[in-house]
This record gives C-alpha cells, sequence and structure tokens, in this order.
C-alpha cells in the first residue's frame, strides 16, 4: 500500500477536526450517565427530550416559521432574481447585498427597534407573523443569488423559441424556464429553510411570548450549562437537516 | 406574384446604433429568399422584426396581407429556427415537436407530430433528450418542431453555422430537399455566400443595415450593384474602376495580341488549392492581382516574368 | 414588459425597502439621540455616542474584534487551503469529498457551537479524558477564553473559506503545475509561485466569506467567551438589552457596518458582478 501524501494526511486531520465535534456529541447523546463518562447506551435522554411539552412546541414553532418563510423567500427570490435577469437594478442588488453582509446582530436590533417604532403606531405585537417576515427578509438575498447564478446561464433564446412556438409569456416560464430554473430554486430554498430553522440572534430580538423557537429553547438550555438533553436534541438536529440535504442531492442528481 | 412576406420601409434605432435602415423587400409564397450580409450588417435583428421578439421603430411588415402592428411573438404565424436550435433541453424530441401544437391546442397532435418526424427522418429517436442527439440530428428537431405549424414563413438564423464543416454541406443539401418537398417559404439569413449563392430562389445582400441589392444569385454575382456586393461575394481585384474576378484571369508566358486586356506582371506567390493554383502578382505598375488559374494552364514560379489577360466582357464596372 | 418586470421585483423590493432599509434608517437615527433617563431615546440631537467610542475600553473591543476576525480568517486560510488543494485533485471523489465540507455547514451553528461547550467544559470530555490519562490534576480552563472563541469561528466558518477556494483551484489549467515542474519548478517552488497567486480570487473571495461574519460574530463569543472574550456584536446587544443604551448601540451598529463595508471594499478590488 502506498504511504499517504502529507497533503492526504493534513486533509485528513481537517475533516477529523471537522466531524468528530459533532459525532462525539451523537455518541454521548446516547451515554447512561449525565456525566460524560461513558457508562453504557441509553435512550433516556431521548425520552426525556420527547416527553417535554416546551420542546415540542419550540419545534413546531420553528418548522412552521421555516416553512412558512421558505415558501415566501423562494418565490419571492425566485421572480426578483428573474425580474432581475435582463435588466440590471444596482439599488437593488446592493440592497440585497447589503442586507447579506449586514451582522445579525445589528440586523436583530435594527428590527427590535423596528418594531417597538410601529408598535406606537398600529397595533402589531412581536409573534409568529413577525418572526416569519423577518426570516422572509433576510433569506430572500440568498433565493436571488442562487436563482440568478442559474439564470446568468439560461440562454434566452429558450424562452424566445417558446414564445415563437406560441406560448404565451406565462406558459413560456412556466412551461420551459421554471422547470429549468427548478435545481436552483430548490437549493434557494434548502438554503432559506436551514437559515430560517438554525437562526437564533435575529429571531430572539423579534420573537414575542407565543413564538419561542427550537433555537431559543437549546441556546437557554445551553447557556445554564450541562445538559445531555441537548445533545439528544442537537442529534436530532443533525440527523433531520442531513437527511434532508441527502434527500436534496438525490432529488437533484434525479 | 402571390407574396407572403412584405417589409417596407422597416427601419429600427438602437440606443448605440440604428441597425436597420429603411429596409423592403417581399418574400414569394414558396421561395427560399435569403438575407446574407457580414455580421452586424442587421440581417438577425431584421429577422427578430418579423419574428416579433423587436419592435420596428418605423415601417410596415405585412404577413399575407396582414399587418403585424404590435402582435406578440405567440400571435405571429412565423417560426424561427434558431442559430443554436434553442431545444428545450428538458423536453423529449417529441415534446420538443408537440410544444407549439400543444400551445395552439391543435388536433392531431401525435399523428401531425409523427409525420414531421417521418419528414425530417428522425423516428425511433422520439425519447431522446437534446443532449442525446447530434449535431445534424438536433438541426432537424429545430426545423421539424417548427414545420409542424405549418408556418406562412419559416424564418433561419443561421441554422448551419453551429455544425461542422462536413456536416454543414450534407445539411445543406437536406434543407433544400427538405423546402422542396414541404414547400413551406423559407427565410434565409446567413453570413456565407456560399450558402446563400446554392440554397437560394432570391437573396437580398445587406450592409449596415441597409440592402446593398436584391437578385437572383446568378444576377448578384455576375452583375452586381454595387462594389460592396462585387467584394463580398467571390475575389475580385480592382483596377481603375474596374473588377476583375480571379477565375476571369489567364496567365501565359508569351504576349497574347487578340483585342483582349493584356498586362505584363511578376509572379508573387502560388498555391495550389486543389482545382486550380491561385496565384499572386504585381503588375509593372505596382497592383497586385490575384488570378485563379486551371492546373492545365501550368505552374508558375515567384518571380517569372509573365502575362495576363482577360476578355473585356468580364470586367464589372460602376458608375463612379 | 417594463410593467411586468417591475411587478416581479416589487413584492421582494417592498419587503427590503421595509424590514431592511427602515429599521437601517432607525438605527441612524437613534445613533444621533440622547438617551433617556429610564432607557429611552429622545432629542437633543448629539453626536455624543460617536465621540465615545473613542473611549479606551470601546475601542479596544473594537480591536479587539478586528484582531480576533483576522486571526480566524488567517486561521481558515491555513487549514482551508491545502483541503481545497486535496479536493480539487481527488479526482472521481471531488464530490464526496467536498460534500464533507458543506456538510456540517447545513447543521445548525447553534448546535456545532454548542459541541465545542460539550468538550471544553471543565466536566467536559477533553478535560475528563486528560483527567483519566492522569495528564492534569485540575480541569484546564478550556472555555471562555479568547482560543475557545477563535476554534468556535474556525470551525464555523472553514466550509466558507474552502468552498471559494475549490472553485479557483478547480478552474486552474492541471498542465500549469505540469508547465512549471518542466521549466524545472520543485513542488513547493510551483506552489508558491505559481498555484497561489492564481488562487488569489478565491482567497479574496474565501477572505471576505469568513472575515465579514467573524467581525460581526454573536453567538461564538456569547456562548464560548462567556463575558471574557466579549466582541463587538456583544457590545451592542448589551447596549440594547442589559445596559438599555440604545443610542450608544446604534451608533456601534453603525461603526460595526461601516467596517465591514471597508473591508468589503477593500477585498473586492475587482468587481464581479453575482446579480
Amino acid at each position: 500500500m502506498k504511504r499517504p501524501s502529507p497533503l492526504t494526511l493534513y486533509a485528513l486531520a481537517t475533516y477529523a477536526f471537522l466531524h468528530l465535534p459533532l459525532a462525539i456529541l451523537t455518541l454521548f447523546s446516547f451515554n447512561r450517565s449525565r456525566f460524560t463518562i461513558w457508562t453504557g447506551w441509553s435512550l433516556t435522554w431521548y425520552r426525556t427530550a420527547f416527553r417535554d411539552t416546551q420542546l415540542a412546541e419550540a419545534t413546531a414553532n420553528s418548522l412552521a416559521i421555516a416553512i412558512a418563510a421558505t415558501v415566501a423567500a423562494t418565490a419571492l427570490g425566485t421572480l426578483c432574481a428573474y425580474g432581475l435577469w435582463k435588466r440590471r437594478s444596482p439599488l437593488i442588488a446592493s440592497g440585497l447585498y447589503l442586507s447579506l453582509v449586514t451582522p445579525e446582530i445589528v440586523m436583530g436590533i435594527a428590527l427590535l427597534a423596528f418594531f417597538q417604532f410601529v408598535l406606537r403606531f398600529l397595533d402589531i405585537r412581536p409573534g409568529m407573523h413577525t418572526v416569519i417576515l423577518t426570516h422572509i427578509m433576510f433569506s430572500i438575498a440568498y433565493v436571488v443569488i442562487v436563482v440568478s447564478a442559474r439564470l446568468r446561464t439560461f440562454d434566452p433564446a429558450l424562452e424566445e423559441a417558446a414564445l415563437d412556438l406560441g406560448a404565451t409569456p406565462w406558459t413560456a416560464f412556466r412551461t420551459v424556464t421554471l422547470p429549468l430554473l427548478l435545481p436552483a430554486v430548490a437549493a434557494g430554498a434548502l438554503l432559506a429553510f436551514a437559515l430560517s430553522f438554525d437562526d437564533y440572534v435575529i429571531t430572539s430580538l423579534v420573537a414575542g411570548v407565543d413564538s419561542e423557537t427550537l433555537p431559543m429553547v437549546i441556546y437557554a438550555i445551553a447557556r445554564r450549562g450541562a445538559n445531555p438533553v441537548v445533545n439528544a436534541i442537537s442529534s436530532l438536529v443533525i440527523c433531520a437537516l442531513g437527511l434532508m440535504i441527502l434527500v436534496a442531492e438525490r432529488l437533484r442528481r434525479a | 406574384m402571390d407574396c407572403v412576406l412584405e417589409l417596407e420601409g422597416i427601419s429600427k434605432q438602437f440606443p448605440s446604433h440604428l441597425a436597420v435602415d429603411n429596409v423592403s423587400f417581399r418574400v414569394r409564397r414558396g421561395e427560399f429568399f435569403s438575407l446574407l450580409g457580414p455580421s452586424g450588417c442587421g440581417k438577425t435583428t431584421t429577422l427578430r422584426l418579423i419574428a416579433g421578439f423587436e419592435q420596428p421603430t418605423s415601417g410596415v411588415i405585412l404577413l399575407e396581407g396582414t399587418r403585424l402592428h404590435s402582435q406578440p411573438p405567440y400571435e405571429r404565424n412565423v417560426s424561427t429556427v434558431f442559430q443554436n436550435y434553442a431545444l428545450f433541453p428538458h423536453l423529449t424530441v417529441r415534446q420538443n415537436i408537440e410544444f407549439g401544437l400543444r400551445r395552439r391546442k391543435a388536433a392531431g397532435i401525435a399523428r401531425r407530430a409523427a409525420d414531421v418526424l417521418a419528414l425530417v427522418q428522425l423516428a425511433g429517436k422520439e425519447d431522446r433528450k437534446p443532449a442525446e442527439l447530434s449535431g445534424g440530428e438536433r438541426q432537424r428537431v429545430a426545423l421539424a418542431r417548427s414545420l409542424v405549424l405549418e408556418p406562412a414563413v419559416l424564418l433561419l438564423d443561421e441554422p448551419l453555422s453551429a455544425l461542422d464543416p462536413n456536416l454543414r454541406k450534407q445539411m445543406r443539401s437536406e434543407l433544400k430537399a427538405l423546402q422542396r418537398r414541404t414547400g413551406v417559404t423559407f427565410l434565409f439569413i446567413t453570413h456565407d455566400q456560399e450558402e446563400a449563392l446554392s440554397l437560394s430562389t432570391r437573396i437580398a445582400l445587406m450592409n449596415g443595415g441597409r440592402i446593398e441589392q436584391q437578385a437572383t444569385p446568378e444576377d448578384l454575382y455576375l452583375r452586381p450593384a454595387t462594389r460592396f456586393v462585387a467584394s463580398f461575394l467571390g475575389g475580385m481585384n480592382w483596377l481603375h474602376h474596374a473588377g476583375i474576378r480571379p477565375e476571369a484571369i489567364h496567365i501565359s508566358r508569351v504576349p497574347s495580341l487578340n483585342g483582349h486586356r493584356h498586362f505584363p506582371a511578376t509572379i508573387i506567390a502560388s498555391t495550389f488549392l486543389g482545382n486550380c493554383f491561385r496565384i499572386e502578382s504585381k503588375l509593372s505598375s505596382g497592383e497586385s492581382i490575384v488570378a485563379d488559374v486551371a492546373p492545365a494552364e501550368g505552374a508558375f514560379h515567384p518571380g517569372e516574368q509573365v502575362h495576363l489577360w482577360w476578355r473585356p466582357d468580364d470586367e464589372i464596372t460602376f458608375p463612379a | 414588459m417594463q410593467r411586468f418586470r417591475l411587478l416581479l421585483i416589487a413584492p421582494a423590493a417592498l419587503i427590503l425597502a421595509v424590514l431592511f432599509a427602515v429599521p437601517l434608517a432607525i438605527v441612524c437615527i437613534y445613533s444621533l439621540l440622547t438617551r433617556g433617563v429610564y432607557g429611552g431615546a429622545g432629542t437633543p440631537w448629539t453626536l455624543a455616542n460617536y465621540t465615545r467610542l473613542a473611549d479606551s475600553l470601546y475601542a479596544q473591543i473594537l480591536f479587539h474584534s478586528l484582531w480576533m476576525a483576522a486571526l480566524a480568517t488567517l486561521l481558515c486560510l491555513l487549514m482551508g487551503f491545502p483541503l481545497a488543494l486535496f479536493i480539487s485533485r481527488a479526482g472521481p471523489r471531488k464530490n464526496l469529498y467536498l460534500y464533507l465540507v458543506i456538510l456540517p455547514f447545513w447543521t445548525s451553528f447553534l448546535v456545532r457551537t454548542y459541541a465545542w461547550m460539550f468538550l471544553l467544559r471543565e466536566t467536559g470530555l477533553v478535560n475528563t479524558l486528560l483527567a483519566a490519562l492522569h495528564l492534569v490534576r485540575e480541569p484546564l480552563p478550556l472555555l471562555y477564553n479568547d482560543a475557545a472563541v477563535i476554534l468556535g469561528l474556525v470551525y464555523g466558518y472553514l466550509p466558507f473559506m474552502v468552498l471559494p477556494l475549490y472553485a479557483t483551484l478547480e478552474r486552474l489549467d492541471p498542465h500549469l503545475l505540469e508547465a512549471a515542474a518542466d521549466l524545472g519548478a520543485r513542488p513547493w517552488t510551483a506552489l508558491v509561485k505559481v498555484i497561489f497567486p492564481l488562487s488569489a480570487p478565491g482567497i479574496r473571495a474565501g477572505a471576505i466569506l469568513v472575515f465579514i461574519p467573524c467581525l460581526g460574530a454573536y453567538l461564538t463569543p456569547d456562548l464560548l467567551g462567556g463575558g471574557k472574550s466579549v466582541m463587538v456584536g456583544n457590545l451592542i446587544q448589551n447596549q440594547f438589552t442589559t445596559a438599555r443604551d440604545w443610542p450608544f448601540g446604534a451608533a456601534l451598529s453603525l461603526v460595526l457596518m461601516a467596517l465591514v463595508m471597508l473591508v468589503l471594499i477593500g477585498l473586492l478590488n475587482r468587481r464581479e458582478d453575482v446579480l
């Protein structure tokens, strides 16, 4: 057998750095002991997690928010990318970029100030709807970028051919452009879902009493210190998101 | 004469330049009409105006006697074969061909698709995707997709330019045969003079957004109306406002004194091209002359002193 | 057609205007107001919130944040470049290796940060192991310091460095290295003189993608620094919650935005339009 090159060893070490912490975290979620000493396999922490109503509620909230935000951000982002395709708009483009590079904490406090300001004039309390709107806002730019990247290699003659063969602009979009953009749209949606489902910083600043999300619960427990229940939830989140990506990858290849 | 398509004083002004400048021509039913010209001459813009992808700044387009105002592309009874074919990559050959029929909610879609597939000899490949076809097959799908709609005029935008040279010759004759068999009017766009000359019943030669001359291929080649037309089609030597084609020039080692034009010259270079020798020479007055002579007339070598001659009838002159 | 196009862009533009531009404008206004007695804000208009930044404590936190972000970026580059090079040469298994880099990126950032808390805590796995091996008597203070924050940042943003680096390395002509070798360059020389300069666009893109989120990081210093390693993000959050000095927090936010923009302009010298 050939001796691995230094580059391969280096890469191997980097992969270990990337994956070992999560692997260990998952392993210890099955530990019987509450401490970091391995005492045997157990599903105790999963049972505790599943019995926790606060966790269940937060997970339901997170899913509802992520699904609503993903659907809206994907639809609006795709339309926006399509609108910007043939004629760019420097104003919209810089707005989108700015929303990408703005630190989460700045976006969070700005929205906190905004909703407080709006509160004075309109009776809009922070809650699920403010969280969903916020998530739509910070996901749109990602969808636009992913879809725009695909549109840049999209041959405009395909759409013209559809019009030429008798399709109205809407039919041309529906039967030719959209199907060909679908992989990019799906990738954008996936990104939007992951961003929304994972967000803690902004959400915690705009959420109301009825809209506690899963990251907020995980954060609260993590701040308090050791808790193997967090290991169990984390493992579930890792597996769920990993599975989602795997399925998406399969769909993309199909 | 039964005229299918008529352009009258069509101009198209883009923000940066005038692409089409007062263009008028008529295409007769069943004709193979070509718009020929160098790249950037406005021929593709003219086609896009007819297809409806652009709106003319001024002028009138009549299709089968009806004025096309601002009808969108999908309401015009013309169909385009795009330069790179623009086949829908996510649809099969059959779905590509049925696309236009479905938009028109036509009757007998399956039968019409099968007929056209047989016409372009693609039967058996209907379930393939465009990526699984050869260049020539893709071109045939593009043709079939448009022909199945029985358009009043089929617009072809340099359809042969995406093919490799060998295939191009073959597809050229297929195209001609297809046009004869279907009787559909073809409006063909090309920058390749050989293609235009061999395929067309009539040619409009464009330059700088204008039409230089409209004529049959023979007239265009033998009786060019402008210097541009004369230079664009085939080779041309210019000598005192008269043009003379390389193939009309003869070379001999002895002076011929029979009333022909006659010039002593020095051979500069000689290249064998298979069907002829291309010989560059220099007249004593300093002008360079290119002549294509038959191999039978003999090989000439650089430095040789020779005599060039041609019939005065072969000279093409333009009013100054 | 023009109206149709506006209709497509309008919804996204509206959301961006109302929920992004307007809130930022409100922050701008807040940054010029004076803090009220009970934590509110009001007139008179003032620039005091900005001049307060010269205060050594706050200036120190700003510089500290810049330093932490720069260090994390450098470490990401040092770790990411060989990895990207490895993947770009992996042949048919490229996609699998790339996938393994992207995978952690898709798992929750919060969870990934928590994983390091779990490992580095006083009763965490590392300390437990060290104690079991009798290497230490007292648990080491691994968590709640700058090193832990840097570790978290590098761990969190390494994929952002690897992806653009891979994209540029992948596009490099494989014959370049052969040409370099042919002209007498040893592998190391070829790497330094040919590959490294040619991957400059990837390095720049990676640096932007890592430095910017690191500079504005909140969660990592909050959880792994635990108040011992404070970055500007935490300072801003503190002004808006505990300290209730919104005008100062707003000024800090705008300074952070300005720093982000400066970095962006500095590194984005050749503009590549993405939209």
